[in-house]
């Protein structure tokens, strides 16, 4: 495969991945509102047509198969290519997150095992998946608890520091990826490479606040810093020990 | 100017290689860096020891011959400035200077500082040309270019193949190269005829010499000594991309 069509499928499969973050980060920021607008927001994603819910589940999956495939190439490559490293190793212009894409993305793909293991298929706590509640329900049937649940998975410090240090080297690489995206596309001219810098900075720094928010603040809830989230769902979900 | 110069010697491609340290003292500011090699050398004669191969030509930062990573920058620290052209001025009295050969596998080290660079030849070989029946020249301004258009094609002429974007890439890319070389042809109407395929046979000539893949740092462009833009990899990926994409539906 051709080194441009390795830099195309990177990109291509990092625009889906850039997309993807964005949705999730807005949809998460609905714990905020409180506990009916998330479960139901969650419910409403768990009853989606099943060729839709798995299709664009299995979209997302091919997407990171394919960034992360092509991600280990592209460095197996590049080392290879530059057997002997110099006695100095200096850059211009090159700065911390361009050059540790490699590392933050592999922390990344550990992070979005756990994740998944966490929040999706539950294996790490197994009674998260057996929380029901009559809340946010569009017909007062019992669905899934997810506020408790995040209350809940937040309520371990340790979970929360890899959540938002995971979004931070998130952040990271966004903040080169987004501009380079539209460099390996061939998309980018240098008169407009400082503007879209700012751009993936500016977006970067979003993505990571908007991720941190609900972390931070159920932590700062834990320690009686302030009262966001509903008194009553949270006392009861301090896991058992 | 008295200074310490950590230089790497390598008797053969085979050979492993070192570095050696020499002291050389009453160096001129005003001399380039490669007139303070050359009395290094008389100097290593003088004792009896090999002198330090190393390339250059005109001397003049025009023909590319010149190479060297001094203190981890290809062509030293200055911007927009070849090894020939950079002077003594720059570093300081008692300066440890380490020099070392442009590294990258597509450039093995022939003898010390000296790198084999054809592969970029065969980059060039593959389509850094345009095929025309070379009769009589045809009339000038008989083909109308615009300004800007031909404005770019020269930038991108300005290339002197020295090879400081591989060296100074972490990834021994050639892209810069490449880019330049594809970019300046297919920008004008002369090169444009055979511009799909140029951009596919000259990337899949620098993969085949076994440089790396770019990553966009743009260390290229900033290493460079004549300034070469981002702007060519750019227009080199869309090229490419849209060469692909017709091959692949045609
Ligand atoms: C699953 C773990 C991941 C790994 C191992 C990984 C690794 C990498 C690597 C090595 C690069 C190449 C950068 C370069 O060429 O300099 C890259 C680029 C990129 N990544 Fe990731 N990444 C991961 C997850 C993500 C996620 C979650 C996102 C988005 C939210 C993302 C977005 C991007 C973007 C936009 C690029 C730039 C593509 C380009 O340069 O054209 N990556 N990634
Ligand atoms: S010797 Fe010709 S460019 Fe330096």
């Amino acid at each position: 495969m051709s080194s441009l069509v390795k830099k195309y499928l990177m990109a291509l499969s990092g625009i889906v991945l850039i997309g993807f973050v964005f949705v999730h980060m807005a949809g998460n920021l609905q714990v905020l509102l409180g506990q009916k607008a998330i479960n139901s927001y969650a419910h409403t994603l768990q009853s989606l047509p099943l060729p839709i819910l798995w299709g664009s589940r299995m979209f997302l999956f091919l997407s990171v198969v394919v960034h992360v495939v092509t991600a280990i190439l592209l460095i197996k490559e590049n080392r290879a290519a530059r057997p002997v490293r110099n006695d100095v190793e200096v850059t211009k212009r090159t700065g911390w997150s361009s050059l540790n894409m490699g590392l933050t993305g592999s922390i990344l793909f550990a992070f979005i095992v756990f994740h998944l293991l966490h929040f999706t298929i539950r294996l790490i706590h197994p009674e998260f998946g057996e929380w029901e509640t009559r809340v946010g329900s569009p017909d007062n049937t019992e669905i899934h608890d997810v506020y408790r649940m995040i209350l809940a998975g937040f309520n371990i410090d340790l979970v929360s520091v890899f959540y938002v240090v995971a979004m931070f080297l998130l952040c990271r690489h966004l903040a080169h990826g987004v501009s380079s995206t539209f460099q390996s596309l061939g998309l980018r001219s240098e008169c407009w490479k400082g503007r879209l810098d700012l751009a993936a900075k500016g977006y970067a720094w979003i993505i990571f606040v908007g991720f941190s928010i609900v972390p931070v603040t159920v932590t700062a809830q834990k320690y009686g810093l302030f009262s966001l989230y509903d008194p009553d769902v949270f006392s009861t979900s301090a896991l058992r020990p | 100017m008295k200074l310490t110069l950590k230089i790497w010697r390598q008797s053969e491609q085979k050979d492993p290689g070192r570095f050696e340290t020499h002291c050389i003292d009453g160096v001129s500011e005003d001399s380039s860096f490669l007139e303070m090699l050359d009395q290094l050398n008389e100097q290593l004669l003088e004792e009896g020891v090999e002198p330090v191969a190393f390339d250059h030509d005109c001397r003049e930062g025009i023909c590319g011959m010149c190479s060297l990573t001094i203190n981890g920058f290809a062509h030293g620290p200055e911007n927009s400035t070849t090894t020939c052209q950079l002077h003594m001025r720059k570093f300081k009295d008692g300066d440890t200077i380490t020099i070392e050969p442009f590294r990258a596998r597509a450039f093995p080290v022939l003898r010390d500082l000296v790198v084999d660079r054809s592969a970029f030849d065969k980059i060039i070989q593959a389509g850094g040309f345009i095929s025309v029946r070379t009769g009589s020249a045809p009339d000038g301004n008989a083909l109308p270019i615009p300004k800007d258009e031909s404005d770019q094609a020269m930038d991108a002429a300005a290339c002197i193949g020295c090879g400081a974007c591989v060296a100074s890439c972490k990834n021994a890319s050639a892209m810069l190269f490449t880019a330049a070389k594809a970019g300046h042809l297919n920008l004008l109407p002369q090169g444009k005829a055979e511009q799909e395929k140029r951009v596919l046979d000259m990337v899949s000539a620098m993969d085949g010499a076994g440089f790396g893949n770019c990553r966009n740092y743009g260390e290229c462009s900033a290493s460079c000594p004549k300034d070469i833009s981002l702007d060519f990899i750019s227009k080199l990926n869309r090229d490419h991309a849209k060469a692909k994409l017709k091959k692949l539906f045609s």
